[in-house]
């Protein structure tokens, strides 16, 4: 990503690039059926793909099975996070096989049984999974409508599906089941399916409940922490205390002889107790993490500082948007500077995996947004071959990203690899989840523009400085066992997501049209903290710095923060969203807050390609305390064709809560060797006590239009309401996240 | 009940008795209602003062209901006599101090009389604020001038007759009240002084941490040996400290700027407030009140210096204090300190994240159980989005029995005092009683703070 | 050996004294409800019942426990026969990730049996020790009152007259 690369945005082409210097990530192919955002291709060009993911699965069968007996299992290489994902594609099966909702069963990523997608992540799988279930669903009930022609003697036109089934006009019933026969489903998808008409849907695009919930609610088992299969054993990590810590030297023997202690492993820097019972487990680690001596290198930047710690990493700039037109004249011109600090995933519990190793074979049952590549991983760490190792998502707590999933499933196969023939549950500790899971980079944007004579933008420039977003997949040395044993991997260079999607620079390029235009990456290679992706990547950072900046320059114009964004504005599905946002909120132009109020508002579309979400806020503050409040926040979303509205509704939601946690509390804390935030008392979250009085959520529902993904598209304006409001009731502008009450009160005081 | 109808019948006595000079006393004239001063005539530095010396004062501490606007009063004030309630100090013209001039607000403060010539409750500590001086109530008179006035009528006080006549008060105050006699020492140093001037007047330390006689007044004689308030205990703060470890002016300063000590634990209860108020303030200030507070405790009697350090070399040990119980680890009480204590109190995380080893603990220490009994049973809450510490709340999970065996234990091993009495009847009352610091508001807004700026580097 | 009730049954529990509850419901009893957050008391994702009594199980040991009633998530109903809670929480689809919702739900019922008539605020006050990272609140909020109107209409269950001793 060295070479400037000039891009305009409607004519992406939508391959995913590889380039240069290879990314490592899985390919992410975008469907087809963009219609009308995409260039037709040239008439010399292959076949196009099929559709989703079946790009790269193309069979039908990857994707589908039915029995004989008329059970229909539904495979998903993507995983269940808490976003309703397994629901609502098992929605989109039974729409598009005509079958009723209960009669079919999603199977979620397992190497050993899926489709490769990858990684449930960059609010892909709508797009890629989603789509491709629903094409071989339509394509599968093409096919049965086929072989039942072929059985009834009856054109296609004669017939239809209902129910699990084939009913011909002259009456004559064929069962799914009983039309199914062999390699049916064994066929490659072709590139076109035929659709149900949006407007014929009969669950899908409606609120059909989670099948996830009842479970959930009633303490079924539902998560890989309630795994207890027959045998298990308890292990607990002893993690160093900083980050290339060495183990010098470790007196296990009294810890071996602990009640219920089966056995302690070290390999290396890698130090871990298994036990009979858990509570056992957990006072014997606690022993051995006091006989452990460890020698301590690390020397981590100053927290205070880091917009300069930034700034004099080593940086390979790009410049990733260019547009100019001299004949536009700037008159005024301002300049800003924002920033954010690491920030945690904070999984509200901490990492777990179940390994175990029989027969030369590894299984481990783990909460990793990717089994694949984890998989990959393992095998590397271990010495094995890939096929030896089989990795199965069930479900954690929530993971906004990568989090220490990953790294505890390596956890527990090195341990099970010890102790073969058992099952070896490993859960991480609270502070082991604060301390050790790869944060969200910090990142430092620097805004300058100016507005021509009639107060719109002439000229924009835009610099990103941050580490990548993701470490994924990065085989055995992304994994801290990989990385802490005996014959340790090294950690793999860091390598930026190469655009259109982005890290660092993801919605860095802004949405807007601007007749000159500047847009820089400053890629840091070097990770002083341990990084990866959460939620949204860069985005998040540069949406809160665009769409605070655009206020900015609005007040500069004097113009409304709406009206202002809508004349920079040509995507129509983008104004829409912005207008159905302000209109619900109750945006008037020149409105005036109540006392202590203000009102805040920012837009944008993930990605630029993804779903678009536009936000207004209202917050309260406190002028003697700083003290902010969201009170309460208006939504709106277009994200195509929705699949479960109230799924949808409770992504935004959701989104909107954890960004305000993020934008006013949040922040990694170190001092000059550990990472000192371990816990919720020195990393705060959001409670109950600022939760806002209500959050509405818009949908534009887009029938027949291709899947957006929406899981983080609500994170940057939602950061970016909350500042734009915060400054609308105190005047005064802050920049830099987290935007405390004590920040708050000193620019109030000041 | 009975104390009451006693004291009103004292008073009444007393205007039989001295009818004449008590009604020179009484009644006190209107000073005339003014125009609210225009917010932009008072200097951006002096408000700046007035700020901090409200910070000192703690005045939105009790002017506050947390969660409500600021100032605005309302905050109910438990006295043994009945519920007052703090009034409206914002500028607003009808229910606040808007048409207050500054003389009206100066005989407020130094003479606790409203502007209208009543007597104001003694709740309002004006036997410390008449110390303050001119130079300082101007300060303070432009700091809250300048607020945002909020419309708030003032509650009713709940007092039995004849203690609602405010007439009464004269009465007091001819007893009690003795105006601006704080003289500087020059015998002592200047930030000694300044400290004692702080002390005394604004920060009315011994409004929470001397004891009141029967009639609500603090007693003279024994000044900093410990009061109540909101149904916690504030230690003594003389030679009768119950700290384990003595205070010093260092450690008293960290402590009033950052809400905790090593040696001491973390402020909690009432002093939550005050701390956090104290780390806004100019540190010269706290390091006077440091100064003049560590000469109040005065230098520890050698055997008390002794313990001190034992207690300190044992919490860095891990060792047991010594007590009769202390190898008991058979009784009910070690047990439940075994196990639901001692995982965060003997973590060796230090605070104020870790759990304080309790033989540095002061709550264990004093002669009061109502401390431990506040925190044990509420726990410790997190302030709103900072860094804070979080303490579990037991009140659910134990019962007053096993709670008592627990604080005997807690008493024994962790002190050198002898035991408690009445600890049951303590823990009972704690259950019982909510109190304004732990309660979160009617609008479960805020939280009691300590500003945790400080506490970035646990 | 100490005996527990949990939901209404006596269990032989062998853990040592000092166990947490958590550990006991989840690695003895193997009941899934109750969820190791922390095992610090900071966010409320391990909360169950004890005499009425919303408690954090995590620093709860077994030697407190003698003589008292633990209720856990299942001991209030199940998918096919929910308690008021449990269906307040199905019918607004009060859960992402889900995985605090069950500790959510534990202090919601005690609450409820102890003022059925509780205030938003009032809940809000009462859910001050629970985390959801998820950002579900507001939800969760609207099913505990969904569940209060639903506990107004309905006599308690065994399960819940048990919880609420």
């Amino acid at each position: 990503m060295n070479a400037p690369v000039d891009l305009d945005r409607r004519q992406l082409d939508r391959r995913q690039v590889l380039a240069g210097g290879g990314a490592l990530i899985v390919s992410f192919s975008l469907t087809n059926a963009f219609g009308e955002d995409q260039a037709a291709p040239p008439a010399t060009a292959p076949a196009p793909p099929p559709p989703g993911s079946l790009k790269t699965s193309p069979y039908l069968d990857s994707w589908l099975r039915i029995d004989a007996d008329g059970s229909i299992t539904v495979f998903t290489g993507k995983a269940e996070l808490g976003q309703g994902f397994k629901t609502a594609f098992q929605q989109i099966a039974a729409e598009e096989l005509d079958v009723p909702f209960a009669s079919l069963k999603v199977v979620t990523a397992d190497t050993k049984l899926t489709a490769n997608e990858g990684y449930t992540s960059g609010s892909h799988s709508m797009q890629d999974s989603g789509t491709a279930i629903q094409n071989a669903a339509a394509q599968a009930r093409a096919l049965l409508l086929n072989e039942a022609a072929k059985r009834l003697d009856l054109p296609v036109r004669r017939l239809k599906t209902e129910t699990g089934a084939v009913i011909g006009s002259n009456g004559r019933r064929l069962s799914y089941g009983e039309l199914v026969a062999g390699d049916m489903l064994h066929v490659q998808a072709t590139p076109t399916s035929k659709l149900k008409e949006p407007a014929t849907f009969k669950v899908m695009g409606k609120s059909v409940p989670r099948v996830d919930i009842p479970a959930k609610v009633t303490g079924g088992a539902a998560y890989v922490q309630d795994m207890r299969p027959a045998g298990m054993v308890h292990a607990r990590v002893v993690r160093p205390p900083s980050y290339g810590a060495e183990l010098t030297g470790c007196d296990t023997a009294a810890v071996e002889k602990m009640t219920g202690v089966v056995k302690v492993v070290r390999d290396g820097n890698f130090l871990a107790v298994v036990g009979n019972r858990e509570f056992q487990t957990v006072k014997a680690m606690k022993a051995l993490a006091a006989a452990a001596q460890w020698k301590e290198t690390a020397k981590l930047p100053k927290q205070d500082d880091l917009p300069s710690v930034l700034t004099s990493l080593p940086a390979q700039t790009s410049t990733i948007f260019e547009r100019s037109d001299p004949t536009v004249f700037s008159q005024r011109t301002i300049e800003a500077i924002y920033t954010r600090p690491y920030q945690a995933h904070g999984s509200i519990g901490p990492s777990c995996a179940v390994a175990e190793f029989t027969d030369g074979k590894m299984t481990v049952w783990t909460h990793t947004q990717g089994v694949y590549p984890d998989r990959q991983g393992i095998a590397e760490m271990l010495h094995m071959a890939p096929d030896d190792v089989r990795c199965i998502h069930v479900e954690g707590s929530g993971c906004y990203g990568h989090n220490g999933a990953d790294d505890a499933a390596a956890d527990a196969a090195l341990i099970a690899r010890a102790m073969p023939d058992t099952p070896v549950r490993v859960q991480w500790m609270r502070e082991q989840e604060h301390g050790w899971e790869p944060f969200g980079p910090a990142m430092m944007t620097r805004l300058k523009a100016s507005l021509d004579g009639d107060g719109k933008i002439a000229d924009w420039n835009f610099e990103v400085w941050s580490n990548t977003h993701s470490m994924r997949p990065g085989g055995a040395g992304c994994m801290l066992a990989g990385q802490h044993m005996e014959q340790a991997f090294a950690v793999p260079p860091a390598k930026p997501l190469p655009l259109p999607e982005g890290g660092g620079d993801r919605n860095a390029i802004p949405i807007y049209t601007f007749p000159n235009a500047h847009v820089v990456h400053h890629f840091l290679p070097d990770m002083p903290l341990r990084i990866s992706a959460m939620r949204s990547l860069g985005a998040y950072h540069n949406v809160f710095s665009i769409e605070s900046f655009m206020d900015e320059l609005a007040a500069l114009a004097g113009a409304d923060p709406v009206a202002f964004r809508l004349k920079h504005l040509d995507d129509p599905r983008g104004r829409e969203v912005i207008e159905k946002a302000a209109q619900e909120f109750g945006w008037r132009k020149d409105q005036k807050a109540p006392q202590d109020r203000g009102y805040g508002f920012a837009f944008a579309r993930y990605k630029n390609l993804a779903a678009y979400c536009a936000i207004a806020s209202e917050v309260e503050v406190n002028r003697e305390t700083g003290r902010p409040r969201l009170v309460r926040a208006v939504a709106a979303v277009d994200s195509g064709q929705v699949v479960n509205p109230d799924s949808l509704i409770n992504q935004i939601e959701g989104a909107i809560v954890q960004s305000t946690s993020w934008t006013l509390y949040e922040s990694v804390t170190f001092d000059d060797s550990r990472i000192t935030s371990i816990d919720w008392q020195t990393y705060p979250i959001l409670r109950f006590d600022a939760v806002p009085d209500s959050i509405e959520v818009h949908i534009i529902n887009r029938p027949g239009k291709p899947f957006l993904g929406s899981g983080e598209t609500g994170q940057g304006p939602a950061a970016a309401s909350l500042a734009n409001a915060i400054a609308n009731a105190t005047g005064k502008r802050l920049r830099d996240l987290p935007l405390t009450r004590k920040r708050i009160k000193d620019a109030i005081d000041a | 009940m009975a104390r009451s109808a006693i004291i009103g019948g004292a008073f009444a006595a007393l205007i039989v008795g001295g009818a004449g000079a008590v009604f020179l006393i009484a009644w006190r004239p209107a000073i005339a209602a003014i125009e609210p001063p225009a917010p932009q005539s008072f200097a951006p530095d002096l408000v700046k003062r007035g700020r901090e010396l409200a910070a000192i004062g703690n005045c939105n501490d009790c002017h506050t209901v947390s969660g409500s606007k600021s100032f605005a009063g309302g905050l109910p004030v438990p006295t043994p006599f009945g519920t007052v309630f703090s009034s409206n100090i914002t500028p607003d013209t009808e229910t606040g101090i808007g048409r207050w001039s500054e003389a009206a607000f100066r005989r407020a403060m130094l003479a606790g009389v409203d502007r209208e010539g009543r007597h104001l409750y003694p709740t309002f500590p004006y036997d410390h604020f008449t110390n303050v001086s001119d130079d300082d109530n101007h300060a303070l008179y432009a700091f809250l001038m300048t607020r945002q006035p909020v419309r708030a009528p003032a509650q009713d006080n709940r007092l039995l007759f004849p203690l609602n006549q405010r007439v009464m008060i004269a009465g007091w105050k001819l007893l009690f009240f003795h105006r601006g006699t704080l003289q500087p020492n020059p015998a002592k140093s200047a930030e000694w002084n300044r400290g004692a001037y702080l002390v005394e007047g604004l920060a009315h330390c011994g409004a929470c941490h001397t004891p009141r006689n029967p009639l609500g007044a603090e007693r003279a004689n024994a000044s900093f040996a410990g009061g109540n308030v909101d149904n916690w205990k504030a230690y003594a703060l003389n030679a009768q400290s119950s700290s384990p470890v003595p205070w010093d002016a260092e450690a008293l300063y960290a402590y009033l700027r950052d809400g905790w000590h090593p040696d001491h634990g973390t402020a909690r209860g009432p002093m939550a407030e005050v701390v956090r108020n104290l780390s806004q303030v100019t540190p010269g200030d706290v390091q006077a009140i440091a100064t003049y507070m560590a000469d109040k405790f005065g230098p520890p009697a050698p055997e008390r210096s002794r313990k001190g350090e034992e207690a300190l070399a044992q919490a860095k040990s891990g060792a047991a204090a010594s007590g009769p119980e202390a190898l008991r680890m058979d009784s009910p009480g070690a047990a439940i300190y075994a196990s639901a204590c001692a995982t965060c109190h003997e973590s060796g995380r230090p605070p104020p994240y870790g759990g304080i080893n309790l033989g540095l603990s002061t709550a264990i220490s004093d002669p009061d159980p109502r401390n431990l009994a506040n925190i044990v049973l509420s726990g410790v809450r997190p302030v709103e989005g900072e860094r804070s510490p979080i303490m579990p709340a037991f009140a659910g999970s134990m019962n007053d029995a096993q709670i008592v065996s627990l604080f005997n234990y807690l008493r024994s091993r962790f002190s050198n005092q002898p035991a408690w009495t009445g600890v049951e009847k303590t823990v009972r009352e704690a259950r019982g009683t909510e109190t304004a610091s732990l309660q979160p508001s009617a609008g479960a807004r805020q939280a009691p703070p300590a500003d945790p700026a400080q506490r970035a580097k646990p | 050996m100490m005996t527990l009730k949990v939901n209404g049954q006596d269990h032989q529990i062998d853990s040592e004294p000092d166990t947490p509850l958590l550990y006991v419901l989840r690695d003895e009893l193997q009941l899934n409800a109750a969820k190791f957050g922390c095992g610090l008391g900071q966010c409320g994702a391990c909360t169950v019942i004890v005499d009425g009594k919303a408690v954090l199980s995590c620093v709860t040991p077994l030697v407190l426990l003698e003589g008292k009633h633990v209720t856990t998530l299942e001991g209030l109903g199940t998918v096919s026969e929910p308690a008021p809670i449990q269906r307040a929480f199905m019918e607004e689809q009060s859960a992402q990730c889900g995985y605090c919702i069950a500790g959510m739900m534990m202090r919601a019922q005690a609450l409820l049996q102890r003022n059925p008539k509780a205030s938003d605020e009032q809940i809000r006050a009462e859910l001050a020790p629970h985390l959801c990272r998820c950002g579900t609140h507001m939800r969760i909020l609207r099913a505990i009152h969904r569940a209060a109107r639903l506990m107004d209409t309905a006599e308690l269950s065994p399960a819940e007259q048990r919880s609420a001793q």
